[in-house]
């Protein structure tokens, strides 16, 4: 077991080892000169990038320089559209989309000669701007107006080393909670922090640990949220991956601000990278001791399991995930009596959501003050963002709250691809609602987002084009609701799936005067009635779309029109009599004979014969044919 | 590929000594179904009785269980199992005509196998390489930046 002057012997010298990452002085006299990182994330994992480390390290051993540059996997950078990601320190050059071939290029050029490769340097430094001369990540236009708390390890350190975890101050904040605080001071300082809930409801932190200390038991649960469920969201799974021992030094403090000696992290199955190396490094724990009996000889145990999820949405749902763990069917049970009075096998137990944890230790080791330096007044620190969907930088990204959402699409997400205009953004995924581009000047925060009908969520930020049509988005957030809904209450089992009967039949050019009505009747009664935040809050994406673009399912209703032209059912091909060279092609072409024409003269389809299929489209060579 | 009779023996040694292992864990049923799941592919009646035995479970409620999370399933399924990502990253940019391709090109629904028993078609929400969207999973081999033209030749691999 390791003391804390041992782990303060640990952190001295993995310090001197990282200082080339820091971009400072070696502070030690070993022969590494540069540190190559390499990113093990989902995103570039999936591009590819375990092949680029093999190719790393066989042509640093082929150039003789084996000794000389250390290779390290570690978690998201973030920019996970230019996966592979490959960073270059003490430099600190950006390279992405790395290929294989790449690789010989950049160690014999970059690290053999010094000269940078400037073809694979990012330097696009926001505004549609290139950088001159060499740039360095903070310049960049994806990461100058960020601000990294939660994921501030994440895509620096190798998350399967607890060395460099204890280098960066890590398991330092569960030393001074151990032996500098009490319970209660811990609680003060948290809810002085302002910390809420990272996965969506933005409840205070402290409170929820405050209600729990005060819960008289022998035995007491820590539990982590980890069953990132919201289709698009991918924060909390890179936390996981790219610096799991946050959440569990986080965890171990909460345990001691509550009084509980045992701990869950409740992660989904889907998420193989996280689970290995959560379950690495709870393992690397237990073996410095800093999970187990007496941590640093102080008298206080705490141990750390993983449970994982095995597939249902609503388990991210806190009474339903306590249910899963204890081996039933996930379904949710009603409150109170809350968790913290009595939540897991019946004993007071505290869910925190991983990114909420992720700040705990920062907080503790640089104060509420500093925390309370990002943010608003009401909504304190920084959120983390998965941004996806039609924007050019697809990836995580992580800023002060209130910061104005343009500043998230325009700058950091680099805008809309192909020219295209946008939208609306969708926030909370199918709990959430979405903010139309009238708005794009709205501070996300958790009050500025509900006032307009819209939430914070787990994080997940989906940005839509002209392109996109509303109805269909509300219909598919509905189809996963009414998929994922686990039965047990009548409001949400049989309420959304009315309201999908609804959606669909406007798609389809069925709907009828009275269906928005109707609709909005609905959705107020299953907010009302549902049991669980899973049913209360399905009906948001309908009337959030309702409530910004009525226009748009008056004209799927009223005209039979998808005014994006998504809706494959109320879509009409035509052919334009000026671009028609009258070749034929298209008709022959046609499935189901729906095209009609003289050669050489224009071609006309037959509204009723057509089933929309798109052939005419792709066959024509003139661009005649258009889908309105 | 069907298994020997060795090699089922095996597969259920090696859940006995799972169950054996953590059976007195609180909430242990769901862990041994994960383990069965993964030996097996799925969970078959005999399966679910030895477990309903050894963790003094009613065999309904296993079934409850089992019939509740998209992770299990009740039949085996095919060689290659091809999930092609519906989450909202992947569903703005096309999944759902990528996904459409994948059934007319294998003649089977979502949650089907076909009759040779080589692909099965399960359904996705997030694969969580949005970066890459719209994308499609066979087994551990991942495709990025689909159109549903590319499904054809991508199939043909297997």
């Amino acid at each position: 077991m390791k003391s804390l002057a041992q782990l303060a012997e640990i952190r001295d010298e993995m310090k001197k080892s990282i200082a080339i990452r820091m971009q400072e002085k070696p502070g030690s006299d070993s022969k590494v000169r540069a540190h190559v990182l390499v990113c093990g994330g989902t995103g570039c994992t999936s591009s590819g990038s375990v092949t680029i480390r093999e190719i790393f390290e066989k042509e640093l051993a082929a150039n003789g320089i084996a000794d000389e540059v250390q290779i390290i996997q570690t978690g998201c950078f973030g920019l996970c559209a230019l996966g592979p990601v490959v960073i270059v320190y003490p430099e600190g050059t950006f390279y992405s989309q790395v290929t294989p071939d790449d690789v010989s290029e950049i160690v014999s050029s970059h690290l053999v000669k010094g000269e940078l490769v400037q073809r694979l340097v990012y330097d696009d430094i926001g505004g549609g701007k290139k950088a001159e001369g060499p740039v360095s990540l903070n310049e960049t236009g994806f990461y100058k107006d960020q601000k990294r708390v939660a994921l501030r390890n994440c895509g620096f350190i190798d998350p399967e080393n607890i060395d460099e975890y204890i280098a960066t101050d890590g398991y330092k904040a569960l030393g001074k909670v151990l032996t500098e605080m009490t319970p209660d001071s811990v609680i003060e300082l948290m809810l002085e922090s302002g910390l809420r809930g990272r996965g969506g409801a933005g409840f205070p932190t402290a409170r929820k640990w405050q209600f729990a200390k005060n819960s008289v038991s022998d035995k007491k649960y820590v539990v982590c949220n980890a069953d990132e469920g919201d289709p698009g969201a991918f924060m909390d799974r890179s936390v996981l991956e790219g610096d799991p021992h946050a959440v569990i030094e986080a965890m171990a403090i909460a345990g001691f601000a509550i009084g509980a000696d045992e701990g869950f992290v409740y992660v989904r199955a889907e998420y193989p990278i996280a689970v290995k190396r959560l379950a690495i490094a709870i393992n690397q724990a237990r073996e410095y001791g800093i999970l187990g009996k007496n941590i640093f000889g102080t008298g206080f145990n705490f141990d750390v399991n993983i449970r994982l999820g095995s597939g249902a949405f609503v388990c991210g749902e806190e009474t339903a995930l306590l249910t899963s763990i204890e081996g039933h069917r996930g379904e949710p049970r009603p409150r109170p009596p809350f968790p913290a009075v009595k939540g897991l096998f019946g004993q007071p137990t505290i869910i925190n959501n991983v990114e909420t944890l992720a700040n705990v230790a920062q907080i503790i080791n640089n104060g509420a003050e500093w925390f309370k330096s990002f943010g608003t007044e009401k909504s304190t620190g920084t959120k983390v963002f998965a941004l996806g969907g039609k924007i050019c930088h697809t990836g995580l990204v992580e800023i002060p709250m209130g910061t104005p959402l343009r500043t998230i699409i325009e700058d950091i997400g680099g805008g809309i691809p192909n020219g295209k205009k946008f939208k609306a953004a969708q926030t909370g995924g199918p709990s959430g609602g979405c903010i139309p581009a009238s708005l794009i000047d709205t501070p996300v925060d958790y009050e500025s987002l509900m006032s307009i009908g819209s939430m914070m969520g787990s994080g997940g930020l989906i940005v839509m084009d002209e392109d996109n049509c509303m109805v269909d988005i509300a219909k598919f957030f509905l189809e996963f609701t009414v998929d994922e809904s686990c039965g047990k209450c009548t409001p949400c089992r049989i309420g959304t799936r009315r309201m999908l009967d609804i959606l669909t039949r406007i798609t389809e050019g069925k709907g009828e005067e009275g269906d928005i009505e109707k609709l909005e009747e609905l959705a107020n009664n299953i907010k009302a009635t549902a049991l669980c935040g899973l049913g209360q809050t399905a009906p948001n994406p309908v009337l959030s779309t309702i409530r910004y673009f009525r226009d748009e399912y008056e004209a799927h209703i009223r005209e039979k029109r998808c005014p994006a032209g998504q809706c494959k059912a109320l879509a009409r091909f035509t052919i334009d009599r000026d671009l028609c060279r009258g070749c034929s092609l298209c008709a022959r072409k046609c499935p189901v004979n729906a095209i009609e024409g003289v050669v050489k003269s224009p071609f006309v389809i037959d509204q009723d014969k057509c089933i929309k299929c798109g052939t005419c489209i792709d066959s024509c060579k003139f661009g005649a044919i258009s889908k309105k | 590929m069907a298994l020997t009779k060795e090699q089922i023996a095996a597969k259920y040694a090696e859940l006995e000594a799972y169950i054996s292992e953590n059976k007195d864990m609180d909430g242990a049923l769901i862990p041994v179904m994960q383990k069965a799941q993964e030996l097996f592919g799925y969970l078959s009646l005999e399966t679910m009785e030895l477990i309903s035995e050894r963790l003094d479970v009613p065999v309904s409620e296993i079934y409850g269980v089992a019939t509740f999370y998209a992770l299990f399933s009740l039949t085996p399924k095919g060689e290659y199992v091809i999930s092609v990502c519906t989450g909202t990253a992947c569903y703005v940019k096309g999944a759902q005509l990528v996904l459409d391709e994948v059934k007319k090109q294998l003649g089977i629904g979502s949650g089907e196998t076909t009759p040779d028993g080589k692909f099965s078609i399960q359904d996705t929400r997030c694969l969580g390489c949005c970066g890459l969207a719209p994308v499609m999973m066979i087994n551990n081999d991942v495709y990025g930046r689909l159109e549903p033209a590319d499904v054809k030749d991508i199939l043909a691999k297997y």
